[in-house]
């Protein structure tokens, strides 16, 4: 069976809105309302409701045939559930349709595999329980992690949590002379089933579809189909993995993207040899062809497809340490809701992606994607935040303690 | 190429930061083969024999070239009597304009004198010596051979125009600072007409920033298309390693340069104050002298923060370096600063700094926190982030060096050949 498997990331980071340091300690309201709100309308104008009214009706058409996965953040979640219940009512409708999938990922969009275990766990489960809440009952099979960050110890984690199939990046340097487009298992947990990205293939739309000093500049649905007809006849998935705000967003309308995408799942089934699957299909048919080892940590960001864009440097190191020494207290405050909800948010990937400081190769990248004119503002505002919100969680603990302690008595 | 360069200034014998730039310039220039002839005022006779020194005072005008005349015809305007000076010390400028206005200043007969001894610095006589300096300009073109013309700032500006006129070779008007700069929107109208005629009559005109470019074109009327971006650059890239320990256990924020409306003092006072409410166990210190040295001692007063807010005076040589040494931040919050080199000077000595977005510096410094001179909040802020968050200062340590390292004369000059064989050939072809 030769089948091609879309993936869709669908994700908003709540912004911190500026806090200054005179705000710490009297202002525990760090959310920038205002930008959220209009970056989340903006986007389902451009994006979510043009995007989800048209795979809705190439689902229909192909009866089936044609079918693709989601992975939508709980932060982006909680922000549909705020500003875009039509969003929100548009994604319940295509997973009705039964050829839709939703995957599981930690609630914050969070770097925090990297870090601890049972705050991973945690989050993962949250986030289950929010799909469940919005998608009457459904439960997700298949696991990616925020960034399609990936490594054999992840791999364990996660299949130890329940998931038999993980998505992540077909990096170069993992791969060697291997072909992204086979089911894999981990090195670290055989009964894992490791399906990785094309990036190639992927990025020229996700990324080159528009670029004019691209030499394969305009890209048709011809010239695509092609490339798939290119592929080997033994290799037998194709990995299509790209954020979701591709569409419309990153890739305006007028560059003819919709169109592109309204004519590519039938040129592809009349073309080539290729059906569509969802990641759980692609992962109970596909025969794992090898064992595939990460030890060190590997993404889908920037040229290395490493963890650098969030945690390359002294600002990003800093900020990430001082936010899970917070862990084990915020842990014993479960019922407080305000603090839960900031801890999670502040946990979410983009803050540090922010404070990026690898200008020359991939500035441009980072810089459209940050509300900050330069990664150090990223840095203090969040830092002013963050230390707002120790004080809170330190005062929180203490309160605790004293209310433990008088029922004690 | 030949270059006839016209400055006010050169090192060892400086009084600010023009000087520096030319030697930078010049240097870079000679890296690049180019022959320079360059002229001052007064030379002293110690400066590094980089270039082909002219001294004007040493210069005689011959009068029977009748062409001088109408030169001179044209720079009577100079005879309105003026007072606002660039590039003056601290101390020169409260000596100055006390004599300034008490004498007044006036151009008399003997600019006409075939010898004149000029005094090179920014005195009262200056658009007397600014003058004389173009005629002498003149003379100079006429006698020597050269390609290009290059004039630095609106004090050489007459001279390059006068050598243009008698050699007709193209001329490049440099821009260091402008009279906005100096002077926020009350400009002098004599010292403006001679930056405007200069520039106008450049055939290419090269600003030390964008933000200068800009000022250029939307302030002086220049065509943005003759209008090029030449950023200064460092002489000396390496770290400075200091000895000296400080005698306080705070931290400390430090103010450096001339206490006067450009360098917007006032805000630096202001953000200290929020930034102390916050958090007492900080010094600031403001070093320098100017004229709104008094006003910021009784508003630092007013603000009840006296025993925390440091004034030293004027500072010089190694104190300056010391002073650079001790500060844990460093800030620039200049309403108006064509370029600004006082914080790669900070940056040498591994002090993080915090500049204002209205700094041509700005453009060139990544590794710095940029704020609106004006927004205060972001200011202290920016201080607050850099006194207590330790990875910030730590970057901009690791990072700071290396970016020094690409600010090179060389390229700069680089740059500058090339704009000087564009003017070459389109003045052969016509």
């Amino acid at each position: 069976m030769r089948t091609i498997c879309f993936y869709f990331q669908v994700h908003q980071p709540y912004r911190i809105k500026p806090y200054r340091f005179f705000d710490i300690g009297e202002d525990h309201y760090y959310w920038d309302d205002y930008s959220n709100r209009s970056i989340m309308r903006k986007v389902a104008q451009k994006c979510y409701l043009p995007m989800n009214k048209l795979l809705l009706e190439l689902i229909r058409e192909h009866e089936g045939r044609f079918k693709v996965a989601f992975s939508i953040s709980g932060v982006c979640l909680d922000q549909f559930e705020a500003y875009a219940p039509d969003v929100l009512d548009s994604f319940r409708e295509l997973v009705a349709t039964g050829h839709v999938e939703l995957l599981a990922e930690t609630d914050g969009h969070a770097l925090s595999a990297l870090k601890s275990k049972v705050e991973f766990s945690r989050m993962v489960e949250r986030h289950s329980a929010k799909i469940a809440k919005h998608f009457h009952g459904y439960t997700p099979k298949t696991f990616r992690n925020t960034e399609l960050i990936y490594s054999d110890k992840i791999g364990e984690m996660v299949y130890d949590m329940g998931y038999s199939t993980i998505l992540t990046e077909g990096a170069k340097h993992i791969l060697g002379w291997k072909s992204p487009n086979f089911v894999y298992t981990a090195a670290s947990q055989p009964k894992l089933k490791v399906l990785l990205k094309n990036f190639q293939l992927s990025d020229d739309i996700a990324f080159r579809f528009s670029n004019k000093t691209w030499p394969d500049y305009p890209l048709t649905v011809d010239k695509f189909v092609n490339w798939i007809r290119e592929i080997p006849a033994e290799q037998e998935t194709l990995n299509l993995f790209m954020d979701y705000e591709t569409f419309g967003e990153h890739q305006w309308a007028d560059s003819g993207i919709f169109e592109f995408m309204r004519a590519l799942p039938a040129a592809i089934m009349r073309d080539t040899s290729f059906t569509f699957s969802t990641p759980a299909e692609v992962a109970e048919h596909g025969k794992p062809i090898a064992p595939i080892q990460v030890p060190v940590p590997i993404s889908w960001a920037d040229e290395e497809r490493d963890l650098t864009a969030w945690l390359g440097n002294d600002l990003q190191n800093e900020a990430f340490t001082k936010l899970y020494e917070l862990e084990e207290d915020v842990k014993l405050l479960a019922d407080d809701y305000d603090i839960q909800r900031d801890w999670t948010y502040l946990q979410t990937s983009d803050h540090f992606y922010y404070m990026c400081t690898k200008f020359f190769s991939d500035g441009d990248i980072h810089a459209y994607f940050s509300p900050y004119d330069t990664p150090y503002d990223a840095f203090i505002n969040y830092m002013n935040a963050l230390s707002d919100f120790i004080l809170r969680v330190k005062r929180a603990k203490k309160a605790l303690a004293k209310a433990k302690a008088e029922t004690d008595l | 190429m030949k270059v006839l360069m016209f400055g006010w200034e050169f090192p060892p014998h400086i009084s600010g930061g023009l000087g520096t730039a030319c030697y930078g310039l010049v240097k870079g220039l000679v890296h690049h083969k180019q022959d320079i002839i360059f002229v001052v005022p007064k030379l002293w006779g110690d400066e590094e024999p980089l270039a082909d020194f002219v001294n004007a005072s040493g210069i005689t005008i011959d009068y029977r070239e009748r062409r001088f005349k109408e030169i001179w015809k044209s720079l009577t305007y100079l005879e309105v009597s003026s007072f606002l000076v660039p590039y003056l010390g601290p101390e020169e400028f409260s000596r100055y304009t006390e004599h300034a206005m008490s004498e007044g200043a006036e151009v008399d007969e003997s600019v006409f004198s075939s010898k004149f001894e000029f005094s090179g610095k920014y005195g009262k006589d200056l658009m007397k010596e600014v003058s004389r300096y173009a005629l002498v300009a003149a003379q100079i073109a006429k006698d020597k051979e050269h390609d290009v013309i290059h004039a630095h700032d609106w004090l050489a500006y007459p001279a390059g125009v006068a050598a243009k006129r008698i050699s007709g070779k193209p001329l490049v008007a440099h821009i260091h600072a402008t009279e906005y700069d100096r002077s926020g929107e009350s400009v002098n109208r004599a010292v403006f007409d001679i930056e405007r005629e200069g520039m106008m009559a450049a055939d290419h005109v090269v600003a030390v920033s964008h933000l200068t470019r800009k000022v250029v074109i939307e302030k002086y009327g220049i065509p943005a298309d003759k209008v090029s971006v030449l950023h200064n650059a460092v002489l000396d890239a390496s770290i400075i390693e200091s000895s000296v320990k400080k005698k306080v256990p705070e931290k400390i924020v430090t103010f450096l340069g001339r206490i006067t409306f450009q360098k917007g003092p006032e805000y630096f006072v202001e953000a200290a104050k929020k930034v102390l409410d916050r958090d007492p166990n900080v010094r600031f210190v403001m070093a320098g002298s100017g004229d709104l040295l008094n006003r910021m001692i009784e508003r630092v007063a007013e603000l009840g923060m006296g025993t925390r807010f440091h004034f030293t005076g004027f500072l010089k040589g190694q104190d300056v370096d010391d002073m650079y040494a001790m500060s844990d931040v460093y800030v620039m919050p200049s309403v108006s600063e064509p370029f600004g080199i006082a914080p790669l000077e900070a940056v040498r000595h591994n002090t993080p700094v915090i500049i204002s977005k209205q700094s041509g510096v700005a453009e060139v410094l990544q590794n710095a926190i940029k704020v609106d001179f004006w927004d205060v909040d972001a200011m202290a802020d920016a201080m607050f982030g850099l006194l207590h968050y330790e990875s910030i200062s730590k970057m901009f340590k690791e990072l700071g060096s290396e970016e020094l390292k690409k600010l090179k004369w060389e390229h700069v000059a680089e740059k500058l050949v090339k704009v000087y064989d564009t003017l070459h050939q389109n003045h052969t072809a016509s």
